[in-house]
């Protein structure tokens, strides 16, 4: 199927809550809402015209611009994209899944934006979110084992933030 | 060292038929030999037999994916060559197509056959590595010199191309970094033609040796579906799929063909095989072992039509980049030896070199995120066994 005909049946299903499409670019996209995520993911693996079997890669994207002389004409709000990137195994068609948070949960700079956890419909998430958690500050609610993966447990910040300050000390290790 | 609680037994008599074995915590790694680099495995163990696998990763973790915003894309190259250290020119590939994909770019043709054949010599090197670092997992040291004197030879090879044997950034973004030297191509001919009698001793020594068979068969059984739901791909998932029962030959090089794989005539190498030895089934470690080793053949059969189609391929080895990457996100994946290695790049809104984000999907990452559903139930001696066959890296793990 092509990314036209997808969206068309992802739109068939739930209507107005597909937020937005972008259809012309490299790889097309709908965007969703948090609270949609999981029932469309269900849909996405078990229509047997879609059949999504593969979930490749979950990644986190923080659109800031730290300047703030140029941060006008950045050419976007600062927000933070978690964008799922599927294959299907059955069909080879690919299809991509974008959700759009604020940086902070309820404007409160720490409070991490919460996505509820794709784990019950591909086993892989588990590990993608945590990695996502981990370097994006993304918090995947449902997970169930959430923690940091690549690094320690005791870090500080999540490094994939754009106004992530590096540590200038780490248990004695001079940071730089 | 963690204990669990047991009850205290009130008859003697039923002593001997309700002894219960404490739950103990090992741990394997970071430094151990079998775990390929720096995993560590948490095993909660019951006697001899493995209840629950925890791996715990980072130990090399350099966040590559935050340099990779502060750079442009020529300078994060030679960091794509440290993900997977054992197939670099691989890595260069793909994150190569990744941002010309998004700048739009067009290859030369002379600039595609060119990576092709690196890109297939390389896959060649990194299999031979995974067998010989497999057998010597399983306690078996001759493979792996075997394997190393024939690497040593690829290695050669890319050295004239590039002057480097292990870290090389030769694919670049828009072709290659330079073109083959003189009589380069006679050499990698030469190559191919000793290497193709040596395979068959390799089977000799490992796919049908009686105790690789034994340790190997039947273990670590990995079902299509669970392999799916867990995101392997690569030898991890052919070894489990059967083009008999009508499943895809899944290989990213027919599925989606790029550089031009399609105008190549190889196989994609899917179960079952005819020539398995009795004990195996589909999806376990001898499948996976086997699968990696039938794409050696392929890979040469590919090299073979390269060398040809050079010697009349148009166009140069490199097409200059543009001045700007272009707004946008372009995400693409190759088929390393390892499995689906993707790159994520998203360009910025203005006139700039550097990328907002850059994101690698890794293989390996996925392949052994099942290592705890498929080694429940095993006993410890054969984790090393199931781990080597997953064949990690993880320079590529932790990135």
């Amino acid at each position: 199927m092509t990314a036209a005909e997808i969206s068309a049946a992802l739109e068939q299903e739930f209507g107005a809550r597909i937020k937005s499409k972008n259809l012309e670019v490299l790889d097309p996209f709908v965007v969703i809402e948090p609270g949609d995520l999981v029932d469309v993911c269900r849909f996405l693996r078990d229509n047997p015209r879609l059949r999504f079997e593969l979930l490749n890669c979950i990644s986190g994207v923080d659109y800031l611009e730290r300047d703030a002389k140029k941060a006008p004409k950045a050419g976007f709000e600062p927000h933070v994209e978690v964008v799922y990137h599927l294959q299907s195994f059955s069909h080879k068609h690919r299809f991509t899944i974008k959700i759009i948070l604020p940086r902070w949960k309820d404007g409160k700079e720490g409070q991490l934006p919460e996505v509820p956890s794709v784990t019950s419909v591909w086993a892989t998430a588990d590990w993608h979110e945590r990695e996502v958690y981990d370097l994006s500050g993304v918090w995947f609610t449902g997970h169930p084992d959430l923690r940091r993966i690549l690094l320690s447990e005791d870090w500080v910040g999540h490094p994939l933030r754009k106004d992530y300050e590096f540590p200038l000390e780490y248990h004695g290790i001079r940071g730089r | 060292m963690a204990t669990a609680t047991t009850t205290p037994v009130q008859d003697q008599t039923i002593v001997e038929f309700d002894v219960r074995t404490d739950e103990m915590l090992v741990n394997m790694g970071p430094q151990h030999p079998s775990t390929h680099g720096v995993l560590r495995l948490v095993l909660r163990t019951d006697g001899e037999m493995i209840s629950e696998v925890t791996p715990h990763l980072g130990y090399l973790h350099r966040c590559a994916e935050k340099i990779g915003e502060n750079v442009t894309p020529i300078q994060f190259i030679p960091y794509t060559d440290r993900m997977d250290y054992l197939s670099g020119m691989n890595m260069n590939l793909g994150y190569s197509l990744a941002v010309e994909k998004l700048c739009g770019m067009k290859i030369p043709e002379k600039a595609q056959v060119i990576r092709v054949i690196i890109a297939e010599l390389n896959r060649i090197a990194s299999h031979l590595l995974g067998m010989g670092a497999y057998g010597l997992d399983l306690g078996t040291f001759s493979p792996f010199f075997y394997a190393f004197r024939e690497r040593e030879m690829i290695l050669d090879l890319f050295e004239e191309v590039c002057g480097a044997r292990l870290t090389y950034s030769y694919i670049t973004i828009g072709g290659v970094h330079d073109d083959f030297p003189d009589g380069w191509v006679e050499r990698c001919g030469q190559f191919v033609e000793y290497l193709k009698p040596r395979i068959e001793e390799y089977h000799t020594l490992l796919t049908r040796n009686h105790i690789f068979v034994e340790r190997t068969a039947n273990l670590g059984i990995l079902p299509k579906e669970l392999a799916l739901s867990y995101g392997c791909t690569g030898p991890m998932l052919r070894g489990s799929l059967d083009r008999e029962a009508g499943d895809p030959v899944w290989d990213l090089r027919k599925i989606e063909p790029y550089c031009g794989y399609e105008q190549y005539d190889f196989e994609a190498i899917v179960g079952p095989f005819p020539e398995r030895p009795p004990q195996t089934v589909l999806g376990d470690c001898w499948h996976r072992f086997y699968v990696r080793m039938r794409e050696i053949p392929e890979s040469i059969k590919i090299i073979e039509q390269g060398i040809k189609k050079y010697a009349t391929a148009q166009g140069s080895h490199r097409v200059e980049l543009p001045r700007h990457l272009p707004p946008g996100e372009a995400y693409v994946e190759t088929e390393c030896p390892r499995g689906q290695m993707g790159f994520y790049v998203v360009g910025r809104p203005g006139k700039d070199m550097v990328p907002l984000r850059v994101r690698a999907r890794s293989s390996s990452f996925a392949n052994l995120s099942v290592t705890n559903a498929i080694c429940r139930g095993c006993l410890i001696a054969d984790v090393p066994a199931i781990v080597g066959s997953i064949d990690i890296v993880m320079g590529e793990i932790d990135r």
